[in-house]
């Protein structure tokens, strides 16, 4: 009798321990080889240059795998006495999204499911500027520009007080000393509250694995900027900055066919951004939100 | 750092230039009208009602652009001759914020600037309409 | 150390037996476990083709970047800070009919907690990086990020919410005095602690002046209004359906419900006057962030989905407060219980999809996208629920039979005893019945 009872326990104990272990294991198998491989990996700002080294190393062999090609994955860090500044000049915008392509190239974006586009160009009637509500996103005409509308290309701002490096709840996302708000996507969680924050929707989220075709690859990356992404993590325009740590224009300044687009050092004084800041009317978008946006809208005429 | 500037060479038509091959030995009609016989291509319109052909192309010789004051320019310096109508633009334009620059802004490379003549037709300035690329794919509404 | 070595035999001990209480039951106790357990099966195999493929397998886009999940985790954590409208009525003014109660009421908030923690964990792109948001292993960005304050204040508030009832209810068990010196303060930081996580998940939409229907100082006075009328009707209709399923003789007075019914009525009227502030100022006003507004109440720009859902729950809303002003609607228990049933779906529309969509509805760039959760979502967020429902009702399977003192270690000794004299008998050939 006693031997009896006890069994009944026993079986009592051991069968929930087996239900709440044999539970987790079917999470824990539709995790990838990257994902099981990735676990520990330390926050980029905590890695030190040897650790680095180890992951570069690493993904450059799994990029090698994936998309056959021999990846240059760049840590740079920010040169010193820069703090970049992008400057579009609305009068010239004629909406043609060259811009939005030209980044999608060079930055390795998910082509479909999805859809991913850093740039974000609006239309808007004449007559309207702060308004955003009316703006509409979708235009497809057959010639641009459309007669009675101006055209607003919105991108990350690269505030100087970003509100989504205030809210990231896991220091993903921080503004490195040249003024570039980066993403280490092997840190970010995915809770999307950046995306809930961001005031200009600079930042979008990859809702699935990556979709990017081998032969459109852009092999020199930047380890915070353009590398093959994965599925739920957060990006965002970074300034090119696999481009311009090394001096050279964002793809999108040099896609611009109306030469609409100028980017530059603010600290320095022969720089094309302090030529426009001195002698044009500049305004940034929602100013009144204090996020001292580094994107310096302007016009001619 | 100050980067090395660079034109990009200017857009000629193929087989035009030297344009002294047919004109060193043609008469030279300082009549303005519209032409009939050759550049039937070219419409002007670029101030067609004040100017015409002679007043930028020297009349002797045609490789070179002539400026108001008479001196004689290379194309690959076109930009001299815009600028003496279009000031503000050419000014903006040499501190490079008007019109396109690619490359490098500082560093090693080199900064190469587009010519006046890249985007605006000296002919006919006015920028044709583009067809835009493919709006965002908008996501499924309920 | 002796003591504290005796202390964690008596826990385990009592973590045993419970276990026999949770697997003992009537047939009708078996069939809602069974029901539970197939939703929460369908959600979990939901959960892991959302996993699987990443968050694209929901409706959610880059516009709409937040929707059901923490839709339901908000209602849920106002949910659970109602448990504090039990906590101050027992301990603070003593009044006897919640004092008997109080206990199921914390079990119910630490199972709300639960809900809506697992509801967090389902909506993260990343689950497998969670212990990046823990403190001290991870790098959690603490004070500056309010989903971190809101991690601390949610776990913070589900272990006072397990601490005390389960420490309550093993002294109990053992029938000893709980050592008040020591529980006492735990049970007073709840208070405080039930206003600060809805407070802080007040702030966490709040702080964000990218969205101007969420940037708005009403909104934290709003959610506990909201709060404190949804959690106690939540708790108000499990109560009679434990009183009346329950084999147990659990004192759960008219009294007790009635009292805590008036302060819904209280809560519901703040509630339904800070939505009229908000009302007026952006409508009188007028400035272009009443389009979020617009597109809740009227539409925008023909897009009018929300509009049924949230002119139902006010209607709801305003019904049920009309039921819980009157005293004689308020004291009879089949319209308390309609006004209970108005105000939880209410109040669920009214915080969930009626609170989060709209705060994306126009969103920055001024694109409006309609959000409507899909079946997997929707099988998800069932799952959790049922969740939710199961651990409550396994809680309460354990905690109502202790509380009803038909399930103690006296008992038990009792038995064991009496067990041990018949396989005595038995071995010496003889019954001897006591």
């Amino acid at each position: 009798m006693q031997n009896k009872r006890y069994t009944r326990r026993e079986f009592l104990r051991n069968a929930s321990l087996t239900a709440l272990g044999g539970l987790t294991i079917p999470l824990f198998s539709s995790c990838t080889k990257e994902e099981a491989e990735d676990f520990l990996q330390k926050h980029f700002r905590e890695m030190t240059p040897e650790e680095k080294k180890r992951v570069i190393a690493k993904l450059e062999q799994r990029y090698l795998q994936k998309y056959g090609r021999k990846f240059q994955i760049s840590t740079q860090e920010a040169v010193p006495d820069t703090f970049w500044a992008y400057g579009l000049e609305l009068s010239r915008c004629i909406g043609c999204r060259r811009c939005v392509y030209a980044c999608v190239k060079e930055n390795n974006h998910s082509r479909h499911d999805p859809q991913l586009h850093w740039i974000r160009v609006l239309r808007l009637k004449r007559g309207n500027l702060i308004n955003l509500e009316n703006s509409e996103h979708y235009y497809d005409p057959d010639l641009v520009p459309e007669k009675g509308f101006i055209y607003l290309p919105v991108q990350c701002q690269q505030c100087q007080e970003p509100p989504c490096v205030k809210v990231c709840p896991v220091h993903a996302t921080w503004q490195e000393p040249d003024g570039i708000v980066v993403v280490d996507y092997n840190w970010c969680i995915g809770c999307r509250y950046c995306i809930a924050a961001c005031p200009y929707k600079g930042r979008v989220f990859n809702w699935a694995e990556p979709n990017l075709p081998r032969e459109e690859i852009n092999p020199s990356v930047h380890y915070l900027g353009n590398r093959p992404r994965m599925k739920c993590a957060v990006e965002k325009c970074t300034f090119c900055i696999q481009r311009v740590r090394q001096g050279r224009y964002p793809a999108c300044v040099e896609a611009c066919p109306t030469g609409t687009r100028k980017f530059g050092n603010l600290l320095d004084p022969n720089s094309e951004m302090r030529y426009i800041i001195d002698r044009k009317r500049v305004f940034r978008l929602k100013e009144d939100l204090g996020t001292e946006p580094k994107f310096y809208y302007f016009f001619e005429a | 750092m100050p980067v090395v500037e660079e034109y990009m060479p200017p857009p000629m038509t193929e087989g035009m230039f030297p344009c002294s091959n047919c004109h060193a030995t043609m008469e030279v009609n300082r009549k303005k009208r519209v032409l009939k016989e050759e550049h039937t291509d070219i419409k002007l319109h670029h101030a067609e009602t004040m100017r015409w052909c002679l007043d930028c192309h020297d009349a002797k010789n045609r490789d070179k652009l002539r400026l108001y004051n008479g001196d004689l320019i290379d194309f690959t310096e076109s930009y001299r001759l815009c600028g003496e109508c279009h000031g503000p633009q050419y000014k903006d334009w040499k501190a490079g914020i008007h019109g396109k620059r690619v490359g490098y802004f500082s560093g090693q490379g080199k900064r190469v600037y587009y010519l006046c003549a890249h985007c605006h037709d000296p002919h006919g300035p006015r920028f044709k309409p583009l067809k835009p690329e493919p709006p965002p794919i908008k996501p499924k509404d309920s | 150390m002796e003591k504290l070595q005796g202390l964690l035999n008596e826990t385990w001990h009592f973590y045993k037996r419970t276990l026999t209480l949770v697997v003992t039951g009537s047939t009708a106790y078996y069939a809602w476990c069974v029901f539970l357990l197939t939703i929460i099966f369908i959600g979990l195999s939901s959960y892991l083709k959302q996993h699987e493929a990443g968050l694209i397998a929901t409706k959610m886009s880059d516009q709409v970047s937040w929707g059901l999940y923490i839709a339901n985790f908000t209602y849920l954590v106002g949910a659970a800070a109602a448990a504090v409208l039990l906590v101050i009525p027992s301990y603070v003014y003593h009044f006897k009919p919640i004092k008997e109660i109080v206990v199921l009421g914390e079990l119910f908030a630490a199972s709300a907690i639960v809900m809506a923690i697992l509801f967090v964990m389902v909506d993260l792109g990343r689950l497998d990086r969670f212990w990046h948001m823990l403190p001290l292993i991870g790098l959690m960005n603490f004070p500056q990020s309010l989903l971190a304050w809101d991690v601390l204040a949610l776990n913070g508030y589900l272990f006072l919410n397990l601490l005390i009832p389960v420490y309550l209810l093993i002294k109990f068990y053992y029938r000893k005095e709980p050592n008040w010196k020591f529980i006492l303060p735990f049970i007073l930081f709840s208070i405080p602690m039930a206003v600060a996580i809805h407070t802080v998940t007040a702030f966490l939409y709040n702080g964000l002046p990218a969205r101007p229907f969420w940037n708005a100082s009403i909104l934290a006075p709003r959610f506990l209004a909201s709060a404190f009328c949804s959690g106690p009707a939540i708790i108000i209709i499990i109560f009679q359906i434990i009183r009346k399923v329950s084999v147990h003789h659990i004192e759960i007075e008219d009294n007790a419900l009635f009292k805590i019914s008036e302060l819904i009525a209280y809560a519901m009227f703040l509630n339904l006057f800070l939505l009229s502030a908000e009302i007026f100022k952006e409508y009188y006003s007028q400035t272009v962030h009443i389009a979020s507004f617009k597109y809740l109440f009227e539409g925008l720009h023909g897009h009018k989905e929300l509009v049924p859902w949230i002119w139902s729950a006010m209607t709801m809303n305003v019904v049920a407060f009309i039921i819980f002003l009157i005293p004689q609607t308020r004291k009879r228990l089949t319209t308390l219980n309609l006004g209970c049933l108005l105000i939880i779906i209410g109040v669920w529309i009214e915080k969930g999809p009626g609170f989060v969509v709209p705060g994306f509805v126009p969103d920055p760039l001024g694109e409006i996208f309609e959000y409507f959760p899909n079946h997997l979502e929707l099988m998800v967020s069932f799952g959790i629920w049922a969740t939710g429902l199961l651990i409550f009702t396994l809680l309460m399977k354990v905690a109502i039979p202790i509380e009803a003192g038909e399930f103690s270690h006296v008992s038990y000794v009792e038995r064991s005893f009496r067990r041990e004299e018949e396989y005595q008998g038995w071995k010496q050939g003889s019954f001897k019945k006591i």
